[in-house]
């Protein structure tokens, strides 16, 4: 009887809690399944204290990490998705978004300080519906262009748009490929920089515009970056895909990334990379004043 | 005669195939002679089914789903970009290969007269029959095609002569080769590089606009599509195999493509293009020099404009002309707008 009760004790409610808590608790590795303290790992730069598998960062997590305390500026937050196309269960999967991410879209964008040297900094949030382009994605990346550009500002980006176009908003998602190419084009011919790191997942519309027009383009190890999903290309019709395929290492074996940068050197590396530009920026930022 | 027939397109054909046998019974003497002492006039008989076929016509092509225009932007008997280049431009010489490794037959391009004026014309090209469709790879460009494409845009820009682009892709090749060489950078430079151009680019979506792969050489200062052309963000079948409301199932892709709304009448409502252009009655191929002295003419007409324009402006304009693209609410300037002009509460829906 005794044992019986000592089992009954707590009704589900309870003990469903208490597995969320352990989940919260712990955080198991995906590719060396050590079993670690959910806390070790956020200390550690939410990369796994055994191997250094870097898991995903939540785009403010990222801003916190990043940028030097206190100094990031968000601008232009309160955009909003509307349903252009009408398309079926796309306004309640912003809300649900919305609701779950407490963000209004995929990306913040804001000014900040990295080491000290001002840029125009934009984050992608992977959980936001897969980090995807639509409108609102676009409108915000290129007045952050804008700003880089009107300020002489270099401009850093992190990725972390698996959901790359943003289908949900057909052709016009599309179009915001064309739009942020067109405001990097004038960055381009005005000297502006522009960095790039990409981090998990970065994939098709995304990394087929901005996200590969970098004057620098550094990677966090082991994302998935690629043009077509598995689901949707035809990638291994008569080939064997090597292992590492659309990884940040097969794409820097293929020369489409400077580096591979762990999470705890970027700041670092940035740091070097703006310094290499400053002088440019001192100059163009004397000459627009 | 027709063949590689849709569905839709079959009530058509069996008047078609009338037609003919009518003409051709009218042709030989003796049947003729049979035929008039029987009273039967087949000049009358031929234009009775003409008519019906033209009516037929009207309304099964008024009432195409969307999954029926997808069919027809793919239809095999559709011009394709080098009959357009052969029916509306002269003295076309084929230009090759990207100056890096290779020359990718799914995108073709080279110098052309086209009304008077030494042009520049680029396009994707599918093929016509089995063997030249896996030459061409269905019009799937490698980013050599991409790179051949940017690198003929640039000589025309060099020596300020217009460019046209024939657009006609199910998308970008994706396999592992074109993965390796770089195809998601092959498409953004070229996206990046034509807002540099100081000449006029007109571009018309001749058939599939398969997301990337054709916008890689469609950033035009004026994009056309023909009345059965489609463009989309991604294949309907892609869409229905990503997301759950379609199963995760290809075989759903007709109820995708309705979704997306893909149409020729939804990228001008959208504003990624500027015009849509009627094709001959029954689509493109059933007449394909019709098809092209239209597109002749509307290519004509935008260039001419686009040619008083200086480049700056030219330059401008077309930043403009994709800045504004996208829809999205923003409270603020809601409010903002509300107070300046009392009473207009009009989201912002550019």
């Amino acid at each position: 009887m005794g044992r019986g009760k000592w089992f009954q004790r707590g009704d589900h409610n309870d003990a469903r809690k208490r597995e969320k808590m352990a989940e919260n608790l712990w955080l198991k590795c995906p590719r060396c399944n050590e079993i670690q303290f959910a806390k070790d790992v956020e200390r550690n730069l939410r990369t796994c204290t055994r191997c250094e598998y870097h898991f995903r960062l939540r785009a403010l997590d990222r801003v916190e990490i990043t940028v030097d305390e206190g100094s990031f500026e968000e601008f232009d937050a309160n955009l909003y998705s509307c349903n252009p196309l009408d398309f079926p269960g796309y306004a309640d999967k912003v809300k649900r978004a919305q609701e779950e991410t407490g963000l209004t879209d995929a990306v913040l964008c804001g000014f900040a300080r990295i080491e000290n040297f001002p840029v125009v900094l934009s984050v992608a949030d992977f959980e936001f519906l897969g980090g995807s382009m639509g409108s609102v994605v676009g409108e915000k990346l290129v007045r952050a262009m804008e700003r880089s550009l009107q300020k002489r500002l270099p401009l850093v980006l992190f990725t972390a748009n698996g959901g790359g176009a943003r289908m949900f908003e057909g052709l016009l998602s599309l179009m915001q490929m064309a739009k942020t190419s067109a405001a990097l084009a004038r960055m381009q011919e005005n000297g502006v920089p522009f960095l790039v790191v990409l981090t998990d997942p970065t994939m098709a519309g995304v990394y087929a515009s901005y996200a590969s027009l970098g004057d620098v383009i550094l990677a966090e190890p082991g994302a998935l970056i690629g043009f077509a999903g598995r689901r949707v290309g035809n990638q291994d019709m008569g080939m064997k895909l090597p292992e590492d395929f659309q990884t940040s290492e097969f794409q820097f074996r293929c020369g489409q990334v400077d580096r591979i940068v762990p999470r705890r050197e970027m700041r670092n590396t940035l740091a070097l990379l703006l310094s290499f530009f400053e002088e440019e920026a001192a100059a163009n930022a004397a000459k627009s004043a | 005669m027709l063949q590689n027939l849709l569905e839709f397109e079959k009530p058509i054909a069996e008047l078609d195939a009338l037609i003919e046998e009518l003409k051709r019974t009218a042709a030989d003497p003796d049947r003729l002679a049979e035929a008039k002492a029987s009273n039967i006039d087949f000049e009358k008989e031929i234009a009775g089914i003409e008519a019906r076929r033209e009516q037929v016509m009207r309304d099964v092509f008024a009432n195409l789903t969307p999954w029926n225009r997808v069919q027809m932007a793919r239809h095999p008997q559709r011009p394709y970009t080098l009959d357009y280049i052969r029916l509306i431009t002269e003295n076309f010489v084929e230009l090759h290969g990207d100056r890096i490794n290779a020359d990718d037959p799914a995108i073709v391009g080279g110098t052309a007269r086209f009304m008077g004026r030494p042009v520049m014309v680029i396009g994707h090209q599918k093929g016509r029959d089995l063997k030249e469709r896996q030459m061409r790879n269905f019009g799937s460009a490698r980013p050599a095609g991409f790179r051949k494409a940017l690198r003929l845009m640039q000589m025309a820009d060099r020596f300020k002569k217009p460019i046209l682009c024939f657009v006609d892709t199910p998308a970008a090749e994706a396999n592992l080769m074109a993965e390796e060489e770089g195809i998601s950078r092959a498409i953004a430079w070229n996206l990046e590089q034509m807002f540099h151009l100081r000449v006029p680019v007109v571009a018309a979506v001749i058939g599939e606009g398969g997301s990337g792969g054709a916008l890689g050489i469609a950033v035009g200062d004026r994009v056309l599509m023909l009345e059965h052309a489609i463009y989309s963000v991604i294949p309907p079948e892609s869409c229905a195999a990503i997301l759950s409301e379609f199963g995760r199932d290809r075989s759903r892709a007709p109820e995708a493509a309705a979704a997306l709304k893909i149409t020729a009448q939804h990228a001008c409502q959208f504003g990624a293009a500027d015009e849509v252009l009627p094709e001959p009655p029954g689509g493109a191929h059933r007449n394909p020099a019709a098809a092209a002295s239209l597109l002749q003419t509307a290519l004509h007409k935008h260039l001419s404009e686009l040619e008083t324009l200086s480049p700056d402006q030219l330059r401008e304009a077309r930043y403009q002309r994709y800045r504004r693209l996208g829809q999205w609410l923003d409270p603020q300037a809601m409010v903002e707008n509300a107070s300046r002009k009392a009473g207009k509460t009009k989201p912002e829906t550019i």
